[in-house]
């Protein structure tokens, strides 16, 4: 799983079943320093995560759609938890 | 998932039979200000998105699902046209995330 930063979100009318009243997050993923890492991606939120967060993101259709309670969805990235604090050990590589 | 806009279309008459009346659009993902990011993909369409639509998409083996009826051969599908990104501008995510840093979030 990565860790990210919720930036915003989106609102979509025309869309796939699966998605239906699902909050749209925007989220970039952040290194262990919170800098953003990498491009921004939509992800599902299940844990009613608000902007500013710093969230736990699983990226895989299975859980995705094991939350979703649905089979085989088109649906990779699901938010799964609100992060509040992390701890780095110095001596692991950063 | 990834945001994209839809830059053009693409007829294949000769193709796999699962592709038939499937829809291809030329996508080029976009990132949270609509820059382009990376190159132009194919994307198979399946809620009836058109050209110049601001849309969002997902990759790999979940593409293969955006049919419910049936499994398409296919590794970047349209899931949803974007009506609307609300996005926080780099300098407010600068404040929030040294918000975060003076509250010890990182030990």
């Amino acid at each position: 799983m990565d860790i990210g930063i919720v930036i915003g979100n989106i609102v979509s009318t025309m869309k796939h079943p699966a998605y239906q009243n699902c909050k749209l997050m925007l989220v970039k993923n952040v290194d262990l320093h919170l800098d953003p890492v990498g491009t921004v991606s939509v992800a599902i939120d299940s844990v009613d995560a608000g902007v500013g967060d710093i969230v736990l993101i699983a990226n895989e259709g299975k859980s995705a759609s094991d939350i979703l309670k649905g089979k085989q969805l088109p649906v990779r990235s699901v938010i799964v938890g609100v992060v509040d604090k992390i701890r780095v050990h110095s001596s692991s590589p950063q | 998932m990834k945001l994209g806009r839809i830059v053009g279309k693409i007829w294949a008459t000769q193709k796999d039979p699962q592709l038939h009346g499937v829809k291809l659009y030329v996508l080029q993902p976009i990132d949270e200000a609509y820059r382009a990011v990376g190159k132009p993909v194919i994307a198979a369409d399946a809620i009836g998105s058109g050209e110049g639509d601001i849309v969002f998409w997902v990759g790999s083996r979940e593409a293969t699902f955006i049919f419910p009826d049936k499994k398409i051969p296919c590794d970047v599908g349209i899931v949803g046209i974007v009506d609307a990104v609300n996005s926080e501008t780099p300098a407010s995510m600068k404040k929030r995330k040294n918000q975060l840093i003076a509250d010890h979030f990182i030990e």
